[in-house]
């Protein structure tokens, strides 16, 4: 019965959404990690989502959803002059990471209405399935 | 008199109905893949393609029974149209297909509905009270 097939479909979407949300969580919380050095220094991931295609022929109807990668944001780190802070390098310099949390805010609001919408895909599937379990009776 | 019979379109439109919920699915699970182009097919045509020209195995026993119809032939799986093309090459528009999937499950129910009254039917026929 295809119906089952939903459920698979709404699962990857729900988890790589939940990736997402994970990957948010982590810039959100080294937004103000600082280092002495560039390379050292936190930078903004973002997921790739790409569809199964590879793992389906081509003419099947429902097509999930995986994270291809983590891509590092290639937009510069804040350099910022302060020679008191602990971990300043020698010309006085720190670090700061290129994580925009406004941006990150959006992503998170994007990320949890897509995991919803997954979500109510897969109870109205649900309720459609114990429908039919139930029919002729 | 057969089963199959009996319960006329129903059956079929069933099977159409919960594939389309897939397809919607798969569109919902891809709203923020890049390059994905969200997907459907024409339920009234497939439906008709799938009476008249459906191909009917020759039986020569009562008790054969015709061939599950397959997936939607690729020629009728069909790309949507977007509204407002993002910069990604995404076409999936996350409302549409919402609303797409509730009334697709409504019908979906509503073909249950009519497969229900059908089955309550033949068994006030077999009892005969």
């Amino acid at each position: 019965m295809s119906m089952f097939k939903i459920f698979d479909t709404a699962a990857t979407g729900m988890s790589a959404q939940s990736l997402r949300l994970n990957l948010v969580a982590s810039n959100m919380a080294n937004g103000d990690t600082v280092s002495s050095s560039l390379d050292q220094t936190y930078r903004a991931r973002q997921p790739v989502f790409r569809a199964m295609l590879d793992q389906a022929n081509a003419d099947a109807p429902a097509i999930g959803v995986k994270m291809a990668g983590v891509v590092e944001s290639q937009s510069p780190l804040i350099k910022e002059f302060s020679p008191d802070h602990p971990l300043a390098d020698e010309e006085g310099y720190i670090f700061r990471p290129n994580v925009n949390m406004v941006e990150e805010m959006a992503n998170m609001m994007s990320a949890s209405r897509s995991y919803q919408s997954n979500v109510e895909v897969a109870s109205a599937a649900k309720q459609l399935l114990l429908a039919t379990l139930r029919m002729g009776q | 008199m057969n089963f199959d019979d009996a319960f006329g379109i129903h059956p079929r439109a069933l099977m159409l109905r919960s594939q389309r919920a897939e397809v919607i699915a798969g569109n919902l699970a891809n709203a923020d893949t890049p390059g994905y182009k969200a997907r459907d097919f024409d339920f009234h045509k497939v439906l008709n393609q799938e009476i008249q020209g459906s191909v009917r195995v020759r039986t020569t026993n009562q008790r054969h029974i015709q061939p599950d119809t397959g997936p939607i032939p690729a020629t009728q799986m069909l790309y949507r149209t977007p509204m407002q093309p993002s910069l990604d090459g995404n076409t999936v528009d996350t409302e549409q297909e919402h609303t797409a999937f509730s009334a697709n499950a409504i019908e979906y129910q509503a073909s249950l509905g009519f497969l229900n009254g059908k089955i309550s039917g033949l068994r006030k026929a077999i009892r005969g009270d």
